[in-house]
């Protein structure tokens, strides 16, 4: 008897080693469509599960932090498994299309959103977007005070008093932005004068709090992040208010999330269908409405989450997507300076 | 069969050291320029500043109290002595990442050093104080009352016979408390201070700095092996000589007197910080409404079930490889020692300063470029999880194997058995409670892990740990609650069973 339980306890072993071995080949044979994706896991789960319960394909989904899996899917190459990326911003998406790793996305879907949301090239499609502004604590600044433009946070003035988050996904697109319409020197001074003067956060969750809290005047982040911690919060207990730099500033600027066929995915049908559900009417109306997502639907005729200001009403900096660039710069210049 | 003994338990070190020479290459492949550039500027001076400060601060913090406890706890007449005894160990057992989790949550005046240092501290003192505990437990109070009646007072008598005879144990203790402090991530991230763990995760997410990252994996892992070749140092340095052991008292306890109450708070106060406010943090969230809106994900009991499924069956997938890749190497230290065995599990050793997090950039960068097939594989990160705890399992394997008497081997070789129905019908059965305890505290540590599951969990496996962390990430502190008790539960379990084995063997 003894000697059957250790047989048992070493049939169990191997069969506990095995199974992973086996369980990743018969995930390759298996069907579901895979999705990498940067943008919020609530978000998406929201989105996938409505896919399958309208089309019936089931979607696995990669989450990480969207520079992390856009470099994911480039060292990949071919050998991806994902079909279909979903990223909280731009940049990531054109250094993918650089490289000649997106596929064209239907025409019949690009036409469903403005084409100044999608890539040039027509490879990637813009689904929603999210703006940029300074959340502040009345509390320990007044509104009259705060500056009329980004670039003035990095004076001495504002040393110790603003917060923000270099290595979130949502900053490196304002770096490049700067970097495009004032020339790199500057955004290079802009952001030694950061170091200089801001409390840093890993994310914009983390600043987002840190204001509302008062534990520091200002912070660079999405509205996204203001509207979430009110709504969780309630309008009482928000301490924090959002300001918008003067028209056209560079902080002002609009993030595009956007999603993308990869042109090594075998599941091109099925992955085409994916974005053109991620733009359609319904799905783009219940993301409109839903309390877990705060960014404005691309596709014309939807109105916004109330907490966001209304989408005419934006004043963003004249530069383009493909000006904003591919973030490589910006990470450069966080190199440069030293906070990354 | 000795060969086959040998390549068996060759795979573990070798495995260990895949990672580490990878890390070390990519470095030095970097080129000189390149790497003076990344090395040489103020970031780098900035985590070597942050780093080593807490570092210092963890290990003398650490060391005192550490020292102060095993001291009460062995040698004086204080009231509760054995509950304290199991107590002081406890706060082992909440995972420094939830730790920094609860103290975060508390109050954002935690961010940063201070939340950093205590939670260390309060997490890794038994580190110091198991060992010195045990340390004073073995020694011969004779060589005390010598030392008084030649004229000493009790203070001296402890600086210049107590305490030098505790050095191996309290140094080998700062040193590990050390390397912990070097290895960590989660708790540092969560609680917002930048060591090199932390700017190495942050590179990879903003991705494009693969040598950036690369170099500072270098800076880190360099740190890690010098104080890893210091630990085995103080620990191989020579013993205090005498003639036979002797049949030694136990020492007289000191009674306190006055100073009982503060001696009681000096033992109460970590515990309470280390593992009641943990504890208690959890508990109060658990009460909380779990907004939707921060939280990554709506927190379900679905969700939690297959987390927790998710964490016990890596734990027990991983904490099978690992032991079986110990034991051909526990073996043949065991059985044949030697200036091999003495080689490879030195090696394997080496794990202890590899961390997590540079063990997860290099496997899965091998993996993608030779290794397609386990590339985002379960099997990719079970192997991550036994080089991390390759050591865990060597020290214990070859613990089971050197109580397993040798004679019984022999006689039924000598009856006619072969080497495998020897290992199969007499080896394993006699060293089997021991090698059960090695698997259940690799288990616990596999299904608490953070790191590399992070990194290299396949798609769409969510652990606890990496519950607790996303929620946790976006402050969603409630509902990362359920996560954080289940998992604290899982370590109160490995909590007691090291206590209870250190209990049996300090009797």
């Amino acid at each position: 008897m003894f000697r059957l339980s250790r047989r048992a306890v070493l049939l169990g072993g191997g069969v506990l080693l095995a199974a992973p071995f086996v369980a990743s080949r018969a995930a390759q044979a298996g069907t579901p469509l895979v999705l990498y994706a940067a943008q919020h896991e609530q978000v998406v789960d929201m989105i996938t599960r409505a896919f399958t319960k309208s089309t019936g394909i089931a979607v696995r989904t990669r989450f990480g932090e969207a520079p992390e899996i856009a470099n994911q899917i480039a060292t990949e190459g071919r050998h991806s498994p994902a079909d279909v990326y979903f990223t909280e911003n731009s940049p990531e998406l054109l250094l993918l299309d650089e490289r000649h790793m997106l596929a064209p996305v239907e025409k019949s879907t690009l036409a469903q959103v403005p084409a100044r949301w999608s890539a040039p090239s027509g490879n990637w499609l813009g689904v929603l977007a999210r703006d940029s502004v300074l959340a502040y604590n009345p509390r320990l600044v007044t509104a009259d005070a705060l500056p009329a433009s980004l670039l003035d946070l990095a004076a001495p003035a504002w040393k110790g008093r603003v917060a923000f988050a270099p290595t979130d996904a949502d900053t490196l697109p304002v770096i490049g932005a700067i970097a495009a319409l004032k020339g790199r020197a500057a955004a290079l001074a802009w952001l030694r004068g950061m170091k200089a003067n801001a409390k840093i956060y890993d994310d914009d969750e983390g600043v987002i709090a840190a204001v509302d809290r008062g534990a520091v005047a200002t912070g660079i982040v999405n509205s996204y992040y203001w509207c979430r911690l009110r709504t969780e919060q309630g309008a009482a207990k928000t301490a924090s208010r959002l300001h918008r730099f003067s028209p056209d500033d560079v902080g002002n600027l609009i993030n595009v999330s956007g999603a993308a066929v990869l042109a090594s995915s075998r599941r091109q049908a099925e992955a085409q269908r994916f974005l053109a559900f991620l733009v359609s009417a319904p799905m783009q109306m219940a993301l409109a409405q839903s309390d877990i997502d705060f960014e404005y639907p691309l596709r014309p005729g939807i109105a916004a989450n109330p907490l966001l200001a209304p989408f005419a009403s934006l004043r963003p900096p004249p530069v383009t997507i493909a000006g904003i660039g591919d973030d490589r710069l910006a990470a450069r210049l966080l190199q440069d300076v030293g906070l990354v | 069969m000795p060969v086959a003994l040998v390549l068996a338990a060759a795979i573990g070190p070798v495995l260990v050291l895949l990672p580490i020479l990878a890390t070390l290459a990519s470095a030095l492949g970097a080129g000189w320029g390149a790497a003076r550039a990344l090395l040489f500027r103020p970031l780098v001076a900035q985590l070597l500043g942050n780093t080593l400060t807490l570092m210092l601060a963890a290990m003398l913090a650490a060391g005192v109290l550490g020292l102060a406890s095993a001291w009460l706890v062995e040698r004086t007449a204080l009231p509760g002595r054995r509950a304290w005894a199991v107590l002081a160990a406890a706060p082992l057992a909440v995972p420094p990442f939830v730790a920094g989790y609860a103290w975060v949550s508390i109050a954002p005046v935690f961010e940063g050093f201070l939340g950093a240092w205590l939670v260390v501290t309060l997490t890794y003192t038994p580190l110091v104080y198991l060992p010195v505990a045990a340390a004073l437990r073995g020694l011969d109070p004779a060589l005390e009352e010598t030392a008084m009646a030649l004229g000493l007072g009790r203070w001296r008598v402890f600086l210049r016979v107590v305490l030098p005879q505790l050095r191996p144990a309290l140094l080998g203790g700062m040193l590990l408390v050390a390397l912990d402090v070097l290895v960590e991530f989660g708790a540092f991230a969560l609680l917002r201070f930048r060591t090199f763990t932390t700017t190495i995760y942050a590179a990879y997410r903003t991705g494009f700095n693969a040598d950036a990252a690369a170099m500072l994996a270098f800076v880190l892992l360099l740190l890690c092996l010098l104080c890893l070749v210091a630990e085995f140092a103080v620990r191989g340095r020579a013993r205090y000589a005498r003639v036979g052991k002797g049949t030694r008292r136990r020492a007289r306890p000191l009674a306190l007197g006055r100073w009982t109450l503060p001696a009681l708070m000096v033992l109460a106060l970590p515990v309470a910080a280390g593992l009641l406010l943990p504890l208690a943090t959890i508990a109060y969230w658990m009460t909380r409404h779990a907004a939707a809106a921060s939280s990554p994900a709506a927190a379900s009991w679905g969700r939690l079930l297959a987390a927790t499924w998710s964490s016990l069956w890596l734990g027990a997938t991983g904490a099978t490889l690992t032991v079986l890749l110990a034991l051909p190497l526990g073996y043949l230290v065991a059985r044949r020692p030697g200036r091999l065995a003495t080689l490879l599990e030195r090696a394997a050793f080496l794990a202890m300063g590899a961390p997590g997090i540079v063990v997860a950039l290099a496997l899965s960068g091998l993996a993608v470029r030779h290794a397609r097939g386990l590339y985002q594989s379960a099997g990719l990160l079970l192997v991550a999880y036994a080089v991390l705890f390759l050591p865990l399992a060597v020290v214990s394997a070859r613990a089971a194997l050197e109580q397993a008497q040798k004679a019984l081997e022999d006689v039924a070789r000598a009856l006619g058995q072969g080497w495998l129905a020897t290992a199969w019908r007499v080896v394993l059965p006699l060293a089997g409670p021991g090698l059960g305890a090695a698997a259940a505290l690799v288990f616990v540590s596999v299904s608490t892990e953070l790191t590399a599951t992070l990194l290299l969990a396949p798609i769409g496996t969510r652990t606890l740990a990496t519950e607790v962390w996303a929620n946790t990430a976006s402050l969603a502190f409630a509902a990362a609650a359920p996560y954080a008790a289940v998992m604290t539960l899982f370590s109160l379990i490995s909590t007691w069973l090291l206590a209870r084995r250190f209990a049996a063997a300090a009797v």
